[in-house]
């Protein structure tokens, strides 16, 4: 019988020093760590290759008989195709600036989550196929074969990257791990390798245009219960033209904003802001969702689903789009959308009617995001605030990856809260968390799923780390951002490890915020939160 | 003195050698980093153990109260419920702590006079290891309810719609 272990020897199993390289190291898959195979039923229904029934914890994946010659035709005509690729692969020098720079690094302590080890799972194979030396001299070139251990590995490790860039701003050469874990996926799609989560959203958008699968007539009737609470806390009406020909603005918002607290209440917050200023706008219900789960998967599939926005503002021939708080829907708008569908000859460049300043970063895409045009609203003292209704909320913002490192979006999301919280109640992380360097949700790029939570949680923990400081110092209670996908995971992320942190977009402070002429008197929030100081509480205080 | 008393004095040794050995833990690599990065927000994972493992001392040689004493297990725990994969290697680290403070006693424990005391404060932490057990199947319970919080929150909206409240779901699955 085997010798029991002591607790020292149980604190080494996980990592003894491999015997040999870590390439020849198998990758153990841990449940809890990866997301579930995608059923046969979502591939049918977006015509994805090799649909089949199959378990990432089974021994075979039952992968077509062709797999490695389609893997390897994949690699060599992506090589043509992004010269991006090719570079990223050639041109690391392993100088490690990178290593200790990934959530997922950082919160899980697996060296394979180090970036330069991530590319390398793939350069490996690179190297061994399409270089000389690679060809020659196999593992002294770093380079290994590919065998269906390496694409298991594959499949793990390239769904703990959240595509979120961190890395790559730490790297002198700029080699951005986020395209190759897209291309990477694009490898695994091409054999029948997909994640469950990804795929569900996609198919249902593709199928009935969300990511949640809701009929355009539910996506109304959201809409219109959204426009009765609005009524009902605040006295105001904000009814939404819906499919509306020759509206001005087309607005697209993620679906995450319509059916998921707290997404709804910062929806809530869209309709006040556009009453307030009676904007000539509608939202349709083709172009109903604003994400795009189908980037996450390949630029095929990222297109096809993008397709509806342009075609939507084409149709209706609004003159620009306004496009609602979320990460990956602007990384998708704003660098792969005209590239796809360009010259955007049918649309204007956006000016806004309330202001008349040009967004001329908007040239290009013709596509505004909401805080941009709600800074520019408040730069030019065109919406009347009382800071005083968000009293309750101690505020810390958290800087979405794709619309900060993807898109420069740093001061408009500040310069609003600061316009919209009383003095002294917003609070920064510390900067090396924050801005470009800002820590990733650890959930996001198609891996918000439920069978994975542990390693969610793990990937989460340097933001969550940042935001418990700020909690522990500052009595902050409120996590703000503007991203949809933010808004759905980061409360459980806080739940975890930050319980009672409460998370917000930002344009729900400025519904709460904003004050209109013929408003009822307000004594909660948006989300019937008593106000501070208004209301009863204040009648009280006043009769003592 | 008494061995508490003594250990007190070795806190920081006693600190140091606990964080050594989880350190170790983890691939070289990794150690390594662990060990050399000190700001706290660019190495959370030595900070969450550091503030643990020191706060776990602190209560442990003060004969705190169970409820605070979990409290800085569970900061320790939080991280090792869901990094490690069987509870025997998630929870090894409080065993650690024994044989450190053994060693870190050895002059003292050749005294029979000690012997008494000794017993106590070895079943006191092996009262800290169950305590332990506890804390991780909170934190695994945890886990499945951030999971469900999740789900609801998903169509919550949708609920509020229809006019059913935040339990509707309970009440459904009989929870
Ligand atoms: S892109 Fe983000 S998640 Fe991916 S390796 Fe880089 S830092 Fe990690
Ligand atoms: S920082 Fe850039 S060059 Fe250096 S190891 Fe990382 S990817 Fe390679």
């Amino acid at each position: 019988m085997a010798k029991l272990p002591t607790p020292a020897e149980l604190i080494q199993v996980n990592y003894k020093p491999p015997a040999q390289g870590w390439m020849d190291l198998k990758t153990e898959l841990r449940p809890g760590y990866y997301v579930n195979a995608a059923a046969p039923k979502w591939m049918n229904m977006i015509d994805y290759p090799f649909p089949r029934a199959w378990s990432v914890a089974d021994e075979d994946w039952k992968l077509p008989e062709d797999w490695k010659e389609r893997v390897l035709q994949g690699i060599q005509d992506r090589l043509e195709r992004f010269r991006s690729l090719k570079v990223f692969f050639d041109i690391c020098v392993r100088c490690g600036a990178c290593a200790d720079k990934c959530h997922f690094f950082l919160g899980t302590g697996d060296p394979k989550n180090m970036p330069v080890l991530r590319a390398e799972l793939m350069r490996s194979v690179y190297r061994r196929y399409f270089k000389t030396a690679g060809k020659l001299l196999g593992e002294l070139a770093g380079a290994r074969d590919l065998t269906e251990d390496v694409i298991k590995e594959w499949f793990y490790y390239l769904h703990q990257c959240t595509i979120c860039r961190r890395c790559s701003v730490f790297c002198p050469y700029g080699i951005d791990m986020a395209e190759m874990t897209l291309l990477g996926r694009e490898l695994l799609a091409s054999v029948g390798l997909n994640i469950d989560w990804a795929l569900a959203s996609v198919a249902q958008c593709y199928d009935k245009g969300s990511h949640i699968g809701a009929t355009p007539q539910a996506f109304k009737d959201m809409i219109d219960f959204m426009a009765e609470e609005n009524e009902r806390i605040t006295g105001i009406s904000t009814p939404v033209s819906i499919n509306r020909k020759g509206a001005e603005i087309l607005f697209v918002v993620p679906s995450g904003d319509y059916f998921a607290d707290p997404g709804s209440f910062n929806f809530m917050g869209y309709l006040l802001l556009l009453k307030y200023l009676d904007l000539d706008y509608t939202m349709s219900t083709y172009a109903a969702e604003g994400g795009n789960f189908g980037w996450f998967i390949s630029h095929e599939m990222g297109k096809r689903l993008n397709a509806k926005m342009y075609e939507e503002a084409k149709r209706l021939k609004v003159k620009w789009i306004l496009g609602g708080e979320c990460g990956h829907m602007w990384r998708v708008c704003n660098q792969y959308m005209p590239t796809w569908w360009g010259p955007i000859d049918f649309l204007e460049e956006p000016v806004s009617p309330i202001t008349g300043t040009k967004f001329e970063n908007a040239t290009v895409h013709k596509m505004v995001h909401i805080s941009e045009f709600t800074a520019d609203l408040f730069r030019h003292g065109k919406l009347k605030v009382d800071p005083q209704r968000n009293a309750h909320i101690k505020l810390t913002y958290h800087d979405s990856c794709n619309t900060a490192r993807g898109m420069g979006i740093f001061e408009e999301p500040r310069y609003i809260i600061n316009q919209v919280l009383p003095e002294g109640h917003f609070f920064e992380m510390p900067p090396n968390t924050i801005r470009e360097k800002t820590f990733c949700c650890g959930s996001s790029s198609g891996i918000n799923a439920n069978e994975n939570m542990d390693i969610r949680m793990l990937g989460g923990l340097p933001r969550a780390n940042a935001v418990k400081y700020v909690a522990e110092k500052y009595g902050v209670n409120h996590l703000g951002c503007i991203c949809a996908l933010d808004r759905a995971t980061l409360p459980t992320l806080m739940q975890y490890w930050v319980p009672q942190m409460e998370v917000t977009g930002i344009t729900e402070m400025v519904g709460n915020a904003l004050v209109f002429d013929d408003e009822l008197e307000r004594t909660t929030d948006l989300r019937d939160r008593d106000l501070v100081g208004f209301g009863e509480a204040a009648e009280e205080e006043e009769a003592e | 003195m008494s061995l508490y008393n003594l250990l007190s004095q070795k806190k920081s040794d006693i600190l140091e050698r606990w964080r050594e050995v989880l350190f170790d833990g983890y691939a070289p690599e990794t150690a390594r980093f662990l060990k050399s990065q000190k700001d706290r927000f660019a190495n959370p994972i030595a900070y969450q153990l550091t503030r643990g493992l020191s706060g776990i001392i602190e209560v442990f040689l003060q004969g705190a109260e169970t409820d605070k004493v979990m409290a800085q297990l569970d900061e320790v725990i939080k991280l090792k419920a869901i990094q490690e994969a069987p509870p025997s290697q998630a929870m090894a680290f409080i065993f650690i702590l024994k044989t450190i403070i053994r060693e870190e006693l050895a002059q003292e424990l050749q005294d029979p006079a000690c012997a008494a005391e000794f017993v106590d404060l070895e079943s006191r932490l092996d009262g800290l290891a169950l305590l332990g057990f506890d804390v991780y199947m909170q934190r695994r319970e945890k886990l499945c309810d951030v999971k469900v919080g999740e789900i609801k929150r998903k169509v919550s909206t949708l609920l509020r719609r229809l006019g059913l409240g935040d339990d509707y779901l309970e009440e459904q699955s009989g929870g």
